[in-house]
């Protein structure tokens, strides 16, 4: 889970969510659900808090082919 | 006039204050452009010029004072010619006249800047760069966005600053170029190119801080116009002050009207994803505790339903319905004796009432004849000397027939 974006985090969370309020399954992958959903809401969390907007400029070479250098 | 509170009667000079103060503190009056065509142009030995910008419409009066003229481009002023004029509009108090105090003027002639600016406008329109059906949709959520402007502008902090604020978790490319001068255009056109060469931003902001019309005069250029429609990349346009249009807004999928707008109109809020994780988190925990309350009514059901299954609980309701039965037969038993005994009682009384012996009690008494027994009630029975018995009460009596 540490590896998913936030897109995908939150994407599976919707589903987690929707999945669970609809309700027909078996208690063990409802408690799947609802753990995964908390886990996915908490990694999505801890992504937004940590976020950091990231700056790079392009650059030309010499071939003239665009690369990125940091900005600042 | 009785009716009227004599305090909120304003003087005249109140009235202009308060109307100049409203011409002042407006942000497009204060740096505006206005076309027309000069009359009534007078210049003084003081050296302010004086004249009015008319239109088929309307007039407005213009004063170009000598400080401003000297400062300016501005070519000498003569009526009839069409010019743009740039400056401010305020009252001029003592004449209660509202004025365009003018700093610069540009010939809005044949071969000046705005009509070619009109020409090209015209021509790319006429191509078709500004239909509303080349606009492509903005992505709703961009992790890269391109940034073409200058990297020391006031409108790189700014739009960084907003991004930082509303969207961090997107990465910004910049594209760094020049906004103005004489190279400024072909440095957009390719800056922009650049990031399409690159291809990873998925949404592109070309923006430029405010400044005077000519400041922002590369984005009218045709190069910069083609670059924004050969964007393989949806292109923003954040160009200028709210009441700046260039070129380049017209071509662009989104115009904004400032960096700042065209920043937050790339990316969404995260203050909108933080209140639905909020949201998600709560339908989560509302939607477990529902299942659960489910799953325990429904365990509660089907422990009775195990329960009426069970051989003992089965057995109990039999042995109950076994007594229940006895007493109900028992019950029924003792309603049909009591009703036998009744009857029983009824024919008694009856077969006692019917009793010879009763009637004997009385007085009456049972005559029979000895020789055969048989009971006499006739007197035909009897012959003199015949032997008989009497029963009374208590006893017999024999007797015998005299006559």
């Amino acid at each position: 889970m540490e590896a998913l974006t936030f897109e995908e985090a939150f994407e599976q969370l919707e589903a987690a969510v929707e999945a669970l309020q609809d309700g027909q399954m078996p208690l063990e992958h409802a408690l799947h659900y609802y753990e995964e959903g908390m886990k996915l809401a908490r990694h999505c969390n801890d992504l937004l808090e940590k976020a950091e907007l990231r700056v790079q400029q392009l650059r030309v070479t010499n071939e003239g082919m665009p690369v990125l250098e940091s900005f600042e | 006039m009785l009716f009227i509170d004599a305090a909120s009667i304003l003087s005249v000079t109140q009235v202009s204050r308060y109307l100049k103060e409203l011409l002042d503190t407006d942000e497009i009056l204060q740096d505006v452009w206005v076309r027309g065509e000069i009359s009534d142009c007078k210049t003084y030995s003081s050296g302010h010029c004086y004249f009015k910008l008319k239109d088929a419409e309307a007039q407005l009066p213009c004063v170009f004072f000598k400080n401003a003229r000297l400062r300016s481009s501005a070519p000498e002023l003569r009526d009839g010619m069409a010019i743009a004029a740039n400056g401010r509009i305020s009252l001029y108090e003592r004449d209660g006249k509202m004025q365009l105090y003018v700093e610069n003027v540009e010939l809005f002639g044949e071969g000046d800047l705005f009509l070619r600016l009109e020409q090209l406008k015209t021509r790319l329109a006429a191509e078709g760069l500004f239909d509303d059906s080349r606009k492509r949709p903005l992505p709703s959520s961009p992790s890269i966005i391109g940034i073409v402007t200058s990297p020391e502008g006031a409108a790189l902090r700014d739009m960084l600053r907003v991004l930082r604020t509303r969207f961090p978790l997107a990465q910004v490319i910049l594209s760094p170029t020049l906004v103005q001068g004489a190279e400024a255009p072909a440095a957009i056109a390719h800056a922009l190119d650049l990031l399409n060469v690159h291809s990873e931003a998925e949404v592109v902001i070309l923006g430029r801080g405010g400044g005077s019309i000519e400041d922002l005069w590369a984005f009218n250029e045709e190069v910069v116009a083609r670059a924004i429609a050969r964007s393989r990349i949806p292109v923003i346009s954040g160009v200028g002050h709210e009441t700046d249009f260039t070129i380049a807004d017209f071509v662009a999928d989104y115009r904004a009207s400032t960096p700042t707008a065209a920043a937050a109109a790339a990316v969404p809020d995260i203050a909108e994803w933080r209140e639905k994780l909020l949201d998600f988190q709560q339908e989560l925990t509302e939607s477990i505790e529902t299942y659960l309350i489910d799953q325990h009514e429904q365990l509660g059901r089907t422990r009775r339903d195990l329960l009426r299954l069970d051989p003992k609980y089965q057995l109990e309701r039999l042995q109950q319905r076994l007594d229940d039965t006895s007493a109900l037969l028992q019950a029924r038993m003792q309603h049909i004796l009591s009703l036998r005994t009744e009857r029983l009682r009824g024919v008694a009384l009856r077969l006692h009432a019917l009793s010879p012996l009763l009637t004997i009690a009385r007085g009456f008494a049972v005559v029979r004849r000895d020789s055969d027994q048989s009971v006499v009630t006739s007197t035909q029975q009897v012959h003199p000397d015949d032997e008989l018995t009497i029963q009374v009460t208590d006893g017999h009596i024999h007797a015998q027939v005299k006559g």
